[in-house]
């Protein structure tokens, strides 16, 4: 009892440090995503802003939907809320329960995403370069150039050594500035993900703890029937395909006894359990039939129960009474030769 | 009897030692964060001090909330505090043992980022450059006003053209640098003689219930512990049962519909057992349809 308690709790503390773990690991993956990453802006005026917010914003969406799709309780989420009622009733709180943890879980790896991306600072430096504010930090004395010249030379900020407007705006002077404005909002937006973190965590004691106590139960629960269901299947199944494989080479057995018209001679001391084994099949020729047999007709998926102890024939289900076959030699005597 | 022992000491002692483990983890992590972290002072004189005392700062909050989030017994803590009397009395004095404990806990990240900072000096020097008094600097005393701010704001910036061969900038950094480190160091050693003095003199004042209050705080953690696992090992065989039920409400059902012989339970025990009645396959696919459509209810008795 011991054993079993100390290993489900294995199991258990298990099942949650997986998932943290996954996690984590999502979110190194994400950092080391981004640092292999091969940032390239395309310093053309239209096009930074697109490709500058592009790599802000769709990695997490990716590494979000990739948060839901590796954790196995998807699936089990999903069934439970779309299956019918039947006798036992639907909590929503338990359904709110798993798709809130689900959901917290699959949105660490994103943060860290836009918090990389944020506290480097290319992105924000490609997609707001051409917004710099060349009046308060470019040189005033530079010729008067059109909107549009100045947005292509704008545009070329990020790119050293294409960038040709040194006379209009430092370049140092302008990815500083914008380097400056990226680290801000990332601080900024790494606090306001860690307070969000914290309230949530701490409020909820105050106001839902019993709630909250019995949808994670109830949780644990639908999890671990679903495991054991499929447990118990399994070793239905298991026992299923045994009885069924034995069935059928029982019958083979009778067939090729019936065809040859000869008793199996089996030696009642020296049988004990090889010749068990061998379930009536002693010979090349009829081992192969057997093989042929299960590849071109195999059984149907119908056990036919046992023959009774009781020497009255059975008014069964139209089976032929089976012989006994060495396995059953104990209670050959009392089947009856119908 | 022994084992259980041992398990409850592993669990108290690990309790304590995961924290403190949570902690260290979260201090080597700020050193990390700070090395990596690409300081870059933007050089322009409104924009500096905010730039340099926002990375000294907010990045400690940010370690500050994240010690707590990260340690569990905050939770057991809060859980604490705002339950319901009922038949058991609330003391105070345990919640605030506790509550010191986790704060003091989750101070130490926090202040190895403001030290490493300061005694790194970048931020301060980011921060404070543009508030130097220019008089003191040879290279900055005869220039115009709006000039000098300009040229003190890019202190921080070595390869800026304006001020690159510049002296006086060598100077500023200098100076600003110095009074960074002395900083540092100095809260580095209040600190230490402040967590000195607490250790060795706590045991001149209020041992005893020192003592009671962190026996009660352990009790507090193990007893949940133990509550979560024995909710855990009961759901186990909630289900156990209930599946079981299930099975055997199918072969019943079976038994009804099909009037099969009266003797099947006979046979090679093992088998018939885990089979549980159910040998077809329109059997199992019943079985499983029922599984999905019709769950049983949650009730055992």
């Amino acid at each position: 009892m011991d054993k079993f308690r100390m290993i489900f709790q294995f199991f258990q503390s298990n099942q949650e440090s997986f998932m943290n773990g996954i996690c984590g690991i999502m979110a190194l993956a994400s950092t080391q995503m981004y640092s292999a990453f091969d940032f390239n802006c395309p310093c053309l005026p239209h096009y930074n802003l697109a490709y500058g917010l592009g790599i802000l914003l769709v990695p997490p969406f990716i590494l979000f939907l990739l948060g839901f799709v590796l954790n196995n309780n998807i699936s089990m989420l999903a069934e439970e809320w779309r299956r019918p009622q039947g006798r036992r009733g639907k909590d929503p709180a338990v359904l709110r329960y798993m798709f809130c943890s689900m959901a917290q879980r699959a949105m660490i790896a994103p943060a860290v995403w836009v918090s990389v991306t944020l506290l480097d600072g290319k992105c924000i430096t490609c997609a707001f370069c051409t917004s710099v504010p060349v009046e308060t930090l470019g040189n005033a004395s530079h010729p008067r150039l059109s909107q549009g010249e100045i947005e292509r030379v704008l545009a070329r900020i990020p790119c050293k050594e294409i960038y040709n407007g040194q006379q209009l705006i430092a370049n140092e002077v302008a990815v500083r500035y914008l380097r400056c404005i990226s680290q801000a909002l990332g601080w900024c937006f790494v606090l306001l993900m860690t307070t969000l973190a914290f309230l949530v965590r701490s409020l909820r004691p105050c106001f839902s703890q019993a709630a909250f106590l019995k949808s994670r139960y109830w949780s644990h629960y639908i999890d671990i029937e679903r495991k054991l269901f499929d447990e118990t299947c399994a070793e239905h199944a298991r026992s299923f395909a045994k009885v069924c494989i034995q069935q059928f080479f029982e019958g083979m057995s009778t067939d090729l006894v019936a065809a040859h018209c000869h008793l199996p001679r089996k030696a009642p001391a020296d049988a004990g359990e090889a010749a068990e084994k061998l379930l009536g099949i002693t010979d090349r020729g009829t081992m192969n039939m057997a093989l042929k047999s299960w590849h071109r007709c195999k059984p149907p998926l119908h056990l036919h129960p046992p023959a009774l102890p009781t020497g009255n024939g059975w008014a069964g289900e139209g089976q032929p009474p089976t012989h006994p076959t060495a396995p059953r030699r104990e209670t050959a005597a009392y089947y009856s030769w119908v | 009897m022994d084992r259980f022992r041992m398990i409850f000491q592993y669990f108290q002692s690990n309790s304590e030692s995961v924290m403190n483990g949570i902690c260290g983890l979260l201090a080597l992590a700020s050193v990390k964060m700070y090395t990596s972290f690409d300081f870059s002072c933007p050089c322009l004189p409104q924009y500096n001090m905010a730039y340099g005392l926002g990375v000294m700062f907010v990045p400690p909050v940010i370690l500050f909330l994240c010690g707590l989030i990260l340690n569990r017994q905050s939770l057991v803590m809060l859980e604490e505090w705002r339950r319901p009397q009922g038949r058991r009395k609330k003391d105070l004095a345990v919640i605030r043992y506790m509550c010191s404990s986790i704060v003091q806990r989750a101070m130490v990240a926090p202040v190895v980022w403001i030290v490493v900072t300061l005694l790194d000096g970048k931020c301060l020097i980011c921060a404070f450059s543009g508030s130097m008094d220019p008089e003191k600097f040879v290279g900055f005393a005869n220039v115009s006003t709006v000039q000098v701010q300009q040229l003190l704001a890019k202190v921080p910036c070595k390869d800026d053209e304006l001020v690159r061969n510049n002296t006086s900038r060598k100077a500023v950094s200098r100076y600003l640098r110095c009074w960074s480190q002395a900083l540092g160091w100095s809260i580095l050693l209040i600190l230490i003689i402040a967590a000195f003095l607490a250790r060795w003199l706590r045991p001149c004042f209020n041992q005893a219930t020192l003592l009671q209050a962190r026996h009660w705080s352990n009790y507090i953690d193990i007893e949940q512990k133990i509550f979560e696992e024995t909710c855990c090992e009961h759901s186990r065989l909630f289900a156990h049962k209930c599946i079981l039920h299930f099975f055997e409400s199918m072969r019943q059902e079976i038994k009804l519909h099909s009037c099969s012989l009266p003797g099947e339970g006979e046979g090679p025990e093992g088998e018939e057992d885990l089979l549980r009645g159910i040998t077809d396959q329109d059997q199992v696919n019943k079985l499983l349809k029922m599984w999905y459509y019709e769950k049983p209810p949650l009730d055992v008795s």
